[in-house]
C-alpha cells in the first residue's frame, strides 16, 4: 500500500505551520503505511557558498558535537548542527559533493539522507504518528514538503529503505506502488554511474530521475520518461527546490488526490489526509489523470 | 418507535464514530431522514443500508461510500473516493461532485448518478445497475459489464466496454477508443426511450437521447464456439 502526502504553501501563514500541517496529514496516512515514515521539508536556505546536509546515525546518542568540531576544521561549518531524533542537519562552507566525500571517507557509520541548500530529509521506522512526535514536526517551518508512510512489499523495513529517497541536490522522490523491472534497471543505472544504497525498487526510480536530470532534462521531462522506462505501478511525488511534481502510472493503479486553495496546494493518496488542512472544505479537489505530469513551482504560483 | 417523517437525524462524524453511524443505519426500522456532516474523506460511510431511508452527506467521502446499498437514497454533496456504490443492489446513490475509480462497480441494481466526472473503470463488472454520469469517464469504463445501462453525458477515455457482455452503453461525447468486443450499435426507438427515461430519473435536463450513441457487445468474445474448443 503506502501513503503519500505533499503540501505547498502559498502564504507565509501556511509556511509557518508547514510541519504541523504535514504531520497531521502523515498521521492520517498511518493505516496505509505503518512500517516507517519520512518527510522531505524545504526550509531555511543556506547562504551562498554553503551547503546543507541531513545526516542519519543508527547509533543512539551519537556525538554530533564532536563531528561538528571535525567538520568545522575540515570543510568549515558555521554553527552547531540541529539535532532531530536520529538525524542532524549540518551547514558546511563547502560544496555538498566535497562534504559528502569527506563524510563517506571519515565516517562510514553515517548516512547522508539529503544534500543541497534547502532540503532536509528525515525518515525512520515505526508508526507515522510516532515519527511525527519523535521528530517534532510541529515546530518546523518551510515552504513545501513531502511525506511518505510505508507498507513494505519489495524490500526490508529499515531506516534507509524508507522514503523519501534523495535524487540529487535538493531533490527527492516518494513512491506508492511497486516496480517489476527494478533489478535490470539498477544494473543499467550503475553502469551510468548512479549509486544505490539498497535493493529497494523505489530507490531505482529515484536513481532513474537522478540520471535523467544529470543528462539535462527538466523534472517534468524526466517524469515523462519514467512512463516508458519503469514497468510497474506507481504514484510518484517529486520534491524540487521550488516545488513538487506528481505522476501516476498510465493504468492508474495507485490513488492520488490533489487539492488547491488560495493558501496551499496539497496532494495525498486519499482525501482524508487533505481534510485535516484549514479550508479543505472549500478547496478545489480533483484526481490527477493517469500518465500525466502535474507540477507546481514557486515562481509560477507567485504570478 | 416510528420516527416523525419531518425529523432529520443529524450525525457529525467529528463527534460520532463511523461504526456507530453505520450500526444505527442497520438497525430495524431506522429513522427515514439522515444528514451526515464532517465526513472528512472517511471510508465506508453509509454502507450496507437495507431500508427506505434518505441519507444526505455534506462533504467529501473516501472509499466505498454507500456500498452494497439496498432501497436507500444516499446523496453525497461532495466528491467520492474509489468504489462509490460498489455492489449496489437497489435504491439510488447520487454524487453531486466527482467520483474516483470503479464507481458503481459490480452493481446488481438501482441507480448511481455522478453529476461530475467519474474516473477509470466506472461500472466495472456491472451486473444490472444503471449508472448516469453527467461529465466524462476515465479509461476502461464498463469493463466486463454484464447487465445494466451506463450513460455518459461527456466523453469516455480509452478501452470503453472491454470484454463487455450484455450491458448497454450510451455516450454523448467522444469515445477515445473501444475495448475488445465492444462496438457501436444502432440507436433504435426503444433505446432512445430507455435513455430518455434514465436521463429523467437521474435529473439530467440538458441532454436529449438524440445526442447519444449506443455501444454494446459484438458477442464474438464470450460465446463458446466448438470450433475453438482446442484453444479454451
Amino acid at each position: 500500500m503506502c501513503g503519500i502526502v505533499g503540501l505547498f504553501s502559498k502564504t507565509p501563514e501556511v509556511g509557518e505551520h508547514l510541519g504541523a500541517h504535514l504531520g497531521a496529514m502523515l498521521s492520517e496516512m498511518g493505516e496505509r503505511g505503518p512500517d516507517s515514515a519520512g518527510i522531505a521539508i524545504y526550509r531555511d536556505p543556506v547562504p551562498s557558498g554553503h551547503s546543507k546536509l541531513c545526516l542519519f546515525a543508527a547509533e543512539a546518542d551519537y556525538d554530533w558535537i564532536a563531528l561538528h568540531a571535525e567538520l568545522r576544521g575540515a570543510v568549515g561549518s558555521p554553527h552547531e548542527p540541529e539535532v532531530r531524533a536520529s538525524h542532524a542537519v549540518f551547514v558546511v562552507e563547502a560544496d555538498a559533493a566535497d562534504a559528502r566525500r569527506w563524510l563517506h571517507d571519515r565516517h562510514p557509520e553515517l548516512r547522508v539522507m539529503s544534500a543541497g541548500e534547502v532540503i532536509e530529509i528525515y525518515k525512520e521506522m515505526g508508526l507515522p504518528s510516532q515519527f511525527v512526535s519523535r521528530f517534532a514536526l510541529a515546530e518546523l517551518e518551510g515552504t513545501h514538503a513531502l511525506g511518505h508512510t510505508r507498507m513494505a512489499t519489495e524490500s526490508r523495513v529499515t531506516t534507509i529503505h524508507s522514503h523519501p529517497f534523495s535524487t540529487g541536490l535538493d531533490l527527492c522522490l516518494v513512491h506508492n506502488g511497486s516496480l517489476s523491472n527494478h533489478n535490470r534497471l539498477r544494473i543499467d543505472l550503475r553502469r551510468a554511474g548512479i549509486e544505490f544504497a539498497t535493493d529497494n525498487d523505489s530507490e531505482v526510480a529515484a536513481g532513474f530521475l537522478t540520471w535523467r536530470l544529470a543528462e539535462g532534462e527538466s523534472i517534468e521531462e524526466a517524469l515523462e520518461n519514467c512512463i516508458g522506462a519503469l514497468d510497474g505501478f506507481y504514484t510518484f511525488a517529486v520534491g524540487t527546490r521550488d516545488g513538487f511534481a506528481v505522476l501516476r502510472d498510465p493504468i492508474g493503479c495507485k490513488p492520488a488526490v490533489l487539492a488547491e486553495t488560495d493558501d496551499w496546494v496539497a496532494m495525498a493518496s486519499e482525501y482524508r489526509a487533505i481534510a485535516v488542512l484549514p479550508g479543505a472544505d472549500d478547496a478545489a479537489v480533483w484526481e490527477p489523470a493517469p500518465g500525466a505530469v502535474y507540477s507546481w513551482r514557486r515562481e509560477l504560483v507567485a504570478q | 418507535m416510528t420516527a416523525v417523517a419531518s425529523e432529520v437525524e443529524t450525525v457529525d462524524l467529528d463527534q460520532v464514530e463511523l461504526r456507530e453511524l453505520n450500526r444505527r443505519l442497520h438497525e430495524p426500522d431506522p429513522p427515514e431522514r439522515w444528514r451526515v456532516v464532517h465526513p472528512g474523506g472517511r471510508h465506508a460511510v453509509a454502507v450496507g443500508i437495507d431500508a427506505d431511508v434518505t441519507v444526505e452527506i455534506e462533504g467529501h467521502v473516501g472509499y466505498y461510500c454507500a456500498g452494497m446499498n439496498k432501497r436507500a437514497t444516499v446523496r453525497v454533496h461532495g466528491h467520492c473516493g474509489v468504489g462509490v456504490a460498489e455492489n449496489i443492489m437497489s435504491g439510488t446513490v447520487v454524487v453531486e461532485g466527482n467520483a474516483s475509480q470503479a464507481a458503481g462497480a459490480t452493481g446488481r441494481g438501482g441507480l448511481v448518478v455522478v453529476r461530475g466526472d467519474a474516473a477509470a473503470r466506472c461500472g466495472i463488472s456491472m451486473k444490472g445497475v444503471d449508472i448516469v454520469v453527467g461529465g466524462s469517464i476515465g479509461h476502461m469504463g464498463a469493463f466486463m459489464a454484464q447487465r445494466g445501462r451506463l450513460v455518459v453525458c461527456g466523453d469516455a477515455q480509452d478501452g470503453l466496454g472491454d470484454s463487455i457482455y450484455e450491458a448497454r452503453l450510451y455516450v454523448r461525447g467522444e469515445v477515445a477508443g473501444l475495448g475488445a468486443d465492444c462496438v457501436e450499435k444502432e440507436m433504435r426507438p426503444e433505446h432512445s426511450e430507455e435513455l430518455g427515461e434514465l436521463l429523467e430519473r437521474a435529473g439530467v435536463s440538458d441532454a436529449s437521447p438524440g445526442e447519444f450513441r449506443r455501444y454494446g457487445s459484438a458477442r464474438r468474445l464470450y460465446h463458446f464456439h466448438r470450433d475453438n474448443a482446442s484453444s479454451y
